[in-house]
């Protein structure tokens, strides 16, 4: 009878193991739950920054956070490990002569709130090709476990604009089914953001890729809000949130700091933890409609951004 | 034994061999088959343009045209294929460009030399991989007279600064550096490569002045153009040319030398052979030193005296006299004892021969001479000018004339034409002789040659026997003869 249950025993734990595995198998890119999501925009319009004061905020109410840096500036973690630059995966890979010699403990660090930081990293301006550097770090981080099955969210913070396939390939199938935008209501960046619209609609038919919203990190421009508003209808999407000007943003990013972290009490850490809070409840996942350059033209005139003149 | 047709069918072959293409497939490719009777000086397809998708074409890529055709054969300068180990591995000393050396000493036309592209040089551009491996080769081979990188596709897409890299090692190392764009993906076929690879030697090696070894001048220096010595070609022509009283002062670039290359600009003449891929050089010369070009052709009786004599023209009577001495009493009397000996056997056979940019019309004489019929041909990559240049020597039959065939359209061609003999490329070997036709390769001469000039004629009339009449045939049935 003891042998009887010791033997169903172990059939159940063999059982169990073999479920573990073909689990661990079918959730390979995270599990589940795990929402992912890349952030896009114009450059230098406060990806990094809203992408990382935002995790912050996700981190703090207790999610289990993963940023990856897709730029080979690589500078969207700094403001969670507290340092200047994180060692890339594409920097250590060239080191070590390529990326099969790499742990990846040893280009996975823990920041602020458990918050896990990768940055792929790439070329100087001017040489190589930063897109494949990309597509290899992703693939690396993939092909080791990175994206496990604890994670609620991944980032992924993508440079400028989609560029070529390599920055595509966060949005590929399989990796973020998320986006969202950060823009202003300066021209270039609506017209980044229409641009971006372009290149999800693209992966959106072959990947299943589908725009969030438009986050308005303000540069105090008139209307702006009415006018980002007015594009996200335009767009098929929403505005998630207006994300007022504030100068302690700049205060904490100097001290390699969120704001979240800095100066929790700060009516602009309350700014980002709405955005994170909207973002956790979004369920509006859009294929985009993006304008035409005239459509976008008359938009900004009819906010008057534009004199009709200027558009002539 | 195989049928000579009359335009008629022949349009009716190309008919039925197009019907079996989708519409648009059919719509264009009907543009590049055409059938050229004798006297039809304007019957010309379609020709250097993309090839179709889906498609098996026969054509190679612009670094071929460059690496492997033009530069790969100088042979005291080393050519690094710039990018992933493949292109060059999968291609090396496949053409078979003789030369004279210690391979790897003081020659270097064999070996494969490559910055063996990884993950990270893609990442972070290839430009210091390059001058370092510019550096080495210079160390590793001291008696190398100059370097070519040969940009293999990734080059164009990650914009890596070869030129700078080429003037910097250039100076370091004081030899000639030339940076060659001949990224793969450029154009659409070897033609390109062909181009960039000319153009690239006129801004690297004319312009610069670099300087060839001093020679004593004479009224009779010529220079031998676009004869890559495959098999030995260019040297069986080179006897000829010395043996009227001329000087060889260049082999451009079969058996070359970078001192020969530069030293063209000496010769009073250029001779070209392989007008498709040195025309643009030639031009060049015409333009910027005066120095003028004519085409030879030195496949077979007939061409190769009358190429003689038109070269012997541009000459003193005293090259002219010893010109037509040597033919009549040498050369003459030689050939015509191979033409004897083959002709019986190989008299009324047919030809299906299809190759790159210049062979076929050079070698329908050359099988003429020999009874035999060219029905099909065609090329690669041949350009309009190349299809005018060819309709005058197609004088006997009509003659179907394919460009940019597809492995289908070859196929169907033999099966129709039924062809005693199919002269073409690697690809269309085995094709050909799983089906039981005789077949001889037209790009390497099949492990054989000479087959230009007198000692290569009575090669070629040899393997062109042995191939049709060869006794393995008769134990292989052609799908018509089942």
């Amino acid at each position: 009878m003891k042998a009887l249950i010791y033997l169903s025993f172990s059939v159940i734990t063999l059982l169990g193991t073999i479920f573990a595995r073909i689990r661990v198998r079918k959730t390979f890119k995270g599990g589940a739950d795990m929402r992912q999501i890349a952030i896009y925009g114009k450059g230098g319009i406060g990806k990094s920054t809203t992408t990382q004061n935002t995790v912050a905020a996700l981190a703090e109410a207790g999610r289990k956070c993963f940023i990856v840096g897709c730029d080979p500036k690589a500078d969207s973690t700094r403001l969670i490990l507290h340092i200047k630059a994180q060692a890339t995966v594409m920097h250590l890979a060239a080191e070590k002569g390529s990326v099969e010699d790499l742990d990846l403990d040893e280009v996975m660090l823990v920041g602020f709130g458990g918050i896990k930081c990768v940055e792929s990293g790439g070329p100087e301006p001017g040489v190589g090709c930063a897109g494949r550097g990309v597509i290899t770090a992703i693939n690396f981080l993939e092909e080791n476990g990175a994206f496990d099955d604890d994670l609620d969210y991944v980032f992924y913070d993508v440079l400028g604009d989609v560029v070529c396939g390599g920055f595509a390939m966060p949005i590929r199938e399989g990796k973020a089914q998320e986006i969202y935008i950060v823009t202003s209501g300066e021209m270039m960046a609506m017209y980044a953001a229409n641009n971006i619209s372009k290149g999800i609609l693209k992966y959106a038919h072959s990947g299943g890729v589908r725009l969030g919203g438009l986050i308005c990190n303000s540069r105090n421009v008139a209307n702006e809000r009415e006018l980002i508003e007015a594009l996200a209808d335009r767009l098929g999407t929403q505005m998630m949130h207006f994300l007022p000007r504030d100068n302690i943003v700049q205060e904490a990013e100097l001290r390699r700091m969120t704001v979240i972290e800095y100066a929790p009490d700060h009516p602009m850490a309350d700014e980002y933890r709405t955005l994170a809070k909207k973002i956790g409840e979004n369920r509006k996942l859009a294929i985009p409609t993006p304008l035409t350059m005239e459509e976008l033209e008359n938009l900004l005139v009819e906010y008057g951004i534009m004199k009709p003149e200027e558009v002539a | 034994m195989g049928v000579i047709v009359d335009k008629e069918t022949a349009l009716k072959f190309i008919e039925e061999i197009l019907s079996r293409y989708p519409t648009k497939a059919r719509k264009d490719r009907a543009k590049h088959m055409v059938v050229d009777e004798p006297g039809d000086d304007k019957c010309i397809p379609k020709s250097n343009v993309k090839s179709r998708p889906g498609v098996m074409t026969i054509r190679g890529c612009a670094y071929a045209g460059s690496k492997g055709v033009v530069w790969g054969p100088i042979k005291d300068m080393i050519h690094i294929s710039h990018g992933p180990v493949g292109c060059g591995y999968y291609s090396r000393a496949g053409r078979r460009n003789y030369y004279i050396g210690t391979t790897g000493v003081d020659t270097f036309v064999t070996p494969h030399f490559t910055t063996d592209f990884q993950e990270r040089d893609i990442v972070f551009g290839g430009d210091k991989k390059l001058e370092k491996a510019i550096q080495e080769l210079n160390q590793l081979f001291p008696l190398v007279k100059g370097i070519t990188i040969q940009s293999e596709c990734p080059i164009g897409l990650i914009g890596d600064d070869i030129e700078a890299v080429a003037r910097k090692t250039s100076k370091e190392i004081g030899k000639v550096v030339v940076p060659v764009r001949c990224e793969g993906f450029r154009g659409v076929s070897q033609s390109l490569g062909h181009h960039i690879a000319n153009d690239s030697m006129r801004d690297w090696v004319y312009e610069k002045g670099v300087k060839g070894r001093e020679i004593e001048p004479s009224p009779y220096d010529i220079a031998i153009w676009g004869d890559y010595n495959i098999g030995g070609d260019a040297w069986a022509s080179r006897k000829i040319l010395e043996e009227m009283g001329l000087r060889v002062v260049t082999q451009w670039s079969g058996d070359g030398t970078l001192s020969e290359v530069a030293n063209a600009v000496k010769a009073k003449y250029i001779l070209v052979h392989c007008y498709r891929s040195s025309n643009y050089l030639a031009r060049y010369f015409e333009e910027r030193f005066g120095i003028p070009w004519i085409e030879y052709n030195f496949f077979g009786p007939t061409q190769i005296f009358a190429s003689m004599r038109k070269i012997a023209s541009l000459f003193d009577e005293k090259i002219q006299a010893r010109t037509e001495e040597l033919i009549e009493k040498v050369y003459k009397p030689r050939l015509d004892r191979v033409i004897e000996k083959y002709r019986p056997r190989l008299e009324g056979k047919t030809v299906l021969l299809y190759v790159g940019g210049l062979r076929p019309r050079h070698i329908i004489t050359a099988f003429e001479d020999l009874g035999m019929n060219v029905v099909a041909t065609g090329y690669e990559f041949a350009h309009q000018d190349d299809y005018q240049r060819t309709l005058h020597y197609i004088d006997k039959n009509a003659t179907i004339i394919v460009d940019d065939a597809t492995a289908w359209e070859i196929e169907e061609l033999t099966r129709k034409l039924r062809p005693d003999l199919v002269a073409s490329g690697i690809k269309e070997k085995y094709q050909s002789q799983k089906m039981g036709v005789p077949f001889r390769q037209m790009h390497s001469w099949d492990y054989s040659g000479p087959y230009h000039g007198i000692e290569g004629f009575e090669i070629f009339a040899r393997d062109a026997d042995m191939a049709v009449n060869g006794n393995v045939w008769k134990f292989i049935k052609a799908p018509w003869q089942q």
